[in-house]
């Protein structure tokens, strides 16, 4: 298969509140090829969730996707049915959710969590087939087999999430969204879910959307990162280049703001504020922040153009 | 501005005014009435609803209208006087309770939880069958002894979530010392919540208000609108088919209820609002 | 569950006794006047009193009372005929005890209350589900502000407008009573049939006044459950709308319902009181109506005490009960 598995086109989402609408995501456009892993990095509020969320039409109002492609190989997954769409989801393309701590229904026990998962997608698999294979899946993310009999509030953040992993992995789907998995762990903890995370990705052989923004854990984990503000994105390419040789301003700022366990200084922020998604200022979103605003920013806005090969920014100077 | 956050809570709006005719009638009716109308033997009994009388006469003779002119204020009356004491003692319990904390936060939340395990109709009927000259204004009291439980865990509860609230930290960290960071950072913020307790807080007295008179442990020389039903039942106005009797204080306590209802999810709309502003 | 969770729990049930057999006995001795010599006078007064001097009669009566012991003395009394379910004389209708009086009327209450408020529960929660269900028609909407008007109304009030209409106009049902007039009771059909009609109109009442507050509350239930997060990924996971609303949200929202039923069922005979009032029920609540006419203080406070009694030892049980069967609360309490 040579084309990317997953292709999204222009995709825009907006949130209508009694003040206006909100433009959370706002033309994005990014390929994801097999067994690749993408990252998706940014500030709260920046889009990159929504952004993950759309890919599985998972926006509930009054956000609405506005418009652009989604295409999972052929199909555009924005132009399925309610129905289709419910096919895909999981089977093709699935999500490993934010909180675990409450994305487990307290009152089934986890292995029915995980059957029912199943049984929604292949009617075929039968009792005593499901719990072999349930438990199969509970140690390919390095969980006890007996775990399948506990209920949620019987495990650990770090077991619930792996079983979410398990979860997503089930009916062995083409692409992983995997939105922010270890935000709510500690740090020891992160680093074993990530890790199971991509085994059991490299296993399968799927692709994995890691959207997050702790750009020193992209840094270990992504093949190519992309980084989002208010909405768009602003730079894509391989990671190591990107943290090695940063192009757009913010990403710039971004990565020096990130803290050196070496050397010794001052902390960097990023001066001012995330612009207002509900009217967010001409041209370039980033003008008002930007160290090396000219007088084209606050004017055009830029595009997301291969300025090298592989590497993608959206800003004037290049 | 107000004005325009009311039209977008149509249940407030209608609530309070609601509310607001209920009172304005229960202030002015007895002073344009004819308070003789309302006295036994004033008219022949037993009348039914006419030009003259708009709800008839009952079995003594008296003119029902009049009657329940008398009667709506003086049973409002109880309700309010219940809530607000109710209410006042809940808050100062509830703010010290959930502020506090540490000993002073234990004792009262016992109590609460004791009391709450008690059925207030009981411990009422048996207050109210001992008191001999039962009167309006004792019955509130009676009533008020058990309207703070409720506003007491509601306002703790309220209070213990603002107190962990970023600006309550800064203020402290200002140096602002305890009773008056009470009244200034957590007090405003409490008051839609404190409303919301008001309006159930009266609900709830003067449910349990008409609920004691219709059992007949109500003022007896008073009018108020559970005396009156309990007179009707006493009188056989049920079985005589005397709607006119009933009919009237019935539909008025519906009316009254219904707008603190209305009243009610309003102030939870304003609530929510809140909520959702703040998260 | 913990040892420490139980035992905190039966203390507070202690507590309770306590203070309500204190509160209970303590009350009627605060009031000036003796209720004996009171309702004597009373009796004699209405009787045409031929008696001159009733003094030797109260005196009888108080020692046959033991009212004329020391108070400590009493309180204690008191106490030990708790223990032995002696409530004492009923007042008014000398010599009947006061436990028959309340073990005769019990079964009537509990009975006609259980049952309407199961029904209004049931009846209620489905049509609160129905409300919350995507699938159904906006028109039913307009069923809330109706559910709204009747959660509003207080129950026997609502009564009193059945009566007036389906059994006074329309002769449908009997207006009161809880049996057929002079009917002995038996186990056979026909005593059957004329209970559940004399129930009929107090049932109604009571479950057409709960329903409204039964159906929001479920609603507002599921509203709340459905925006948790596990009904995000369910939907992501690609399940059977159906099979959300059943088994990720309607099972979630109705655990703390059925807490709310556990109470409410608790206070059952609290509630019973007007309703019976109404309907001349035989149930608990008629008996304290009449008791406060006759001014039957013992009835009285028999009574209360139960009432008190059965609401605390409901919700110990409740509090013993609920740990097991909700998983999470067990969660918390580790």
């Amino acid at each position: 298969m040579t084309g990317p598995v997953l292709s999204v086109e222009a995709l825009r989402v907006a949130y209508h509140t009694p003040a206006g609408a909100v433009r959370a995501v706002d033309g994005v456009s990014f390929s994801l090829r097999e067994g690749e892993r993408f990252g998706l990095a940014g500030e709260s509020g920046s889009g990159k969730s929504t952004t993950a969320l759309a890919l599985m039409r998972l926006i509930k109002a009054p956000g609405r996707i506005e418009g652009g492609r989604v295409l999972l190989g052929d199909t555009d997954l924005l132009a399925l049915t309610d129905r289709e769409m419910r096919r895909v989801r999981f089977a093709q393309i699935s999500l490993v959710p934010q909180g675990a701590m409450n994305s487990l229904n307290p009152v089934l026990r986890i292995r029915d969590q995980l059957a029912d998962t199943i049984a929604a997608h292949d009617t075929r698999v039968s009792g005593g087939d499901l719990d072999t294979r349930i438990g199969g899946l509970l140690e390919a993310v390095g969980l006890d087999r007996d775990v399948m009999w506990m209920h949620p509030h019987e495990l650990s953040g770090g077991m619930k999430q792996r079983v979410c992993i398990a979860m997503a992995i089930s009916l062995r789907p083409k692409v992983i969204v995997a939105d922010e998995p270890t935000s709510a762990l500690d740090v020891v903890v992160q680093r074993q879910v990530i890790e199971t995370l991509g085994a059991a990705q490299r296993r399968l052989g799927a692709s994995i959307i890691l959207v997050g923004h702790d750009v020193g854990l992209m840094a270990r984990f992504v093949d190519r990162i992309g980084v989002m503000y208010a909405g768009r994105l602003v730079e894509v390419g391989p990671v190591g280049d990107v943290i090695a040789d940063p192009l757009h301003p913010y990403t710039q700022l971004l990565i020096a703001s990130v803290p050196d366990l070496e050397s010794k200084g001052v902390f960097k922020g990023i001066s001012g504020l995330t612009p207002s998604l509900l009217s967010p200022p001409p041209g370039c979103p980033f003008h008002p922040r930007c160290p090396k605003v000219f007088e084209r920013c606050p004017v055009d806005e830029p595009a997301l153009r291969e300025v090298k090969p592989g590497r993608w920014v959206s800003c004037h100077l290049y | 501005m107000a004005l325009a956050s009311l039209g977008r809570n149509p249940a407030l709006a209608v609530g309070l005014a609601l509310l607001g005719l209920i009172i304005v009638v229960a202030i002015a009716g007895p002073v344009l009435l004819n308070q003789g109308h309302a006295r036994v033997g004033a008219f022949p009994p037993g009348l039914r609803p006419s030009g003259g009388h708009l709800f008839g006469t009952d079995t003594q003779g008296r003119d029902i209208f009049a009657v329940v002119t008398l009667a709506t204020p003086e049973t409002l009356k109880v309700g309010l006087i219940a809530g607000s004491v109710g209410l006042s003692i809940g808050t100062l319990l509830g703010l010290v309770s959930g502020y506090f904390g540490g000993a002073i936060d234990t004792v009262i939340r016992t109590a609460a939880d004791v009391m709450t395990t008690i059925p207030g109709i009981a411990v009422l009927v048996l207050v109210a069958t001992f008191i001999q000259k039962m009167t309006v204004e004792l019955m509130a009291l009676i009533i008020a002894s058990l309207a703070w439980i409720y506003p007491t865990r509601a306002i703790r509860a309220q209070t213990l979530s603002l107190r962990e609230r970023a600006y309550v930290q800064i203020a402290k960290l200002n140096g602002v010392g305890g009773l008056e960071l009470v009244v200034r950072e957590i007090l405003p913020n409490l008051l839609p919540y404190l409303a919301a307790s008001f309006v159930a807080a009266v609900s709830n007295a003067l449910i349990a208000t008409i609920g004691l008179e219709a059992l007949g442990l109500g003022p007896q020389n008073s009018f108020t609108l559970g005396m009156m039903i309990y007179w009707g039942q006493f009188y056989g106005a049920i079985l005589r088919g005397m709607w006119w009797w009933w009919g009237p204080p019935i539909a008025l306590i519906l009316i009254i209820f219904v707008s603190l209802l209305l009243t009610s999810a309003g102030l939870d709309q304003v609530v929510n609002t809140r909520i959702r502003r703040a998260a | 569950m913990t040892l420490e969770y139980v035992v905190r729990r039966f203390a507070l049930l202690v507590v309770v006794l306590l203070l309500a057999v204190t509160v209970n006995f303590i009350i009627p001795r605060l009031t000036p006047g003796d209720p004996i010599e009171q309702k004597l006078s009373q009796l004699v007064a209405t009787s045409g009193g031929q008696v001159g001097d009733i003094t030797a009669m109260v005196q009888a009566y108080r020692a046959r009372f033991g009212l004329d012991q020391p108070l400590l003395r009493q309180y204690v009394n008191y106490w030990v005929a708790l223990m032995h379910l002696d409530l004492g004389f009923s007042l008014d209708n000398f010599p009947e005890r006061v436990a028959d009086a309340i073990a005769a009327a019990l079964p009537w209450t509990v009975g006609l209350l259980g049952l309407s408020t199961l029904i209004a529960f049931g009846i209620g929660s489905i049509l609160g589900g129905l409300l919350a269900w995507p699938g159904t028609p906006r028109g039913a909407r307009v069923a809330i502000p109706v559910f709204m008007l009747l959660s509003a109304v207080p129950y026997f009030l609502l009564g009193i407008v059945l009566v007036f209409l389906l059994a006074i106009k329309l002769k449908l049902f009997p207006a009161g009573g809880g049996y057929p007039f002079g009917v002995i009771l038996r186990f056979d059909l026909a005593s059957i049939t004329g209970i559940i009609h004399h129930a009929a109109l107090p049932a109604l009442s009571i479950i057409l006044a709960g329903i409204g507050a039964w159906a929001l509350a479920m609603r507002g239930m599921i509203i709340s459950v459905l925006g948790e997060d596990y009904i995000t990924l369910a939907e992501a996971k690609g399940l059977p709308e159906r099979r959300i609303f059943v088994w990720y949200g309607l099972r979630n929202a109705l655990l703390p319902q059925v807490t709310t039923l556990a109470l409410t069922l608790g206070h059952v005979v609290s509630g019973a009181i007007l309703v019976e009032v109404i309907f001349s029920y035989p149930g608990i609540g008629f008996k304290l109506y009449q008791a406060i006419l006759a001014k039957d203080y013992f009835m009285i406070q028999g009574i209360v005490l139960l009432l008190i009694v059965s609401i605390a030892l409901t919700m110990f049980l409740l509090d013993l009960v609920y740990p097991l069967i909700d998983p999470r609360i067990v969660y918390r309490r580790r």
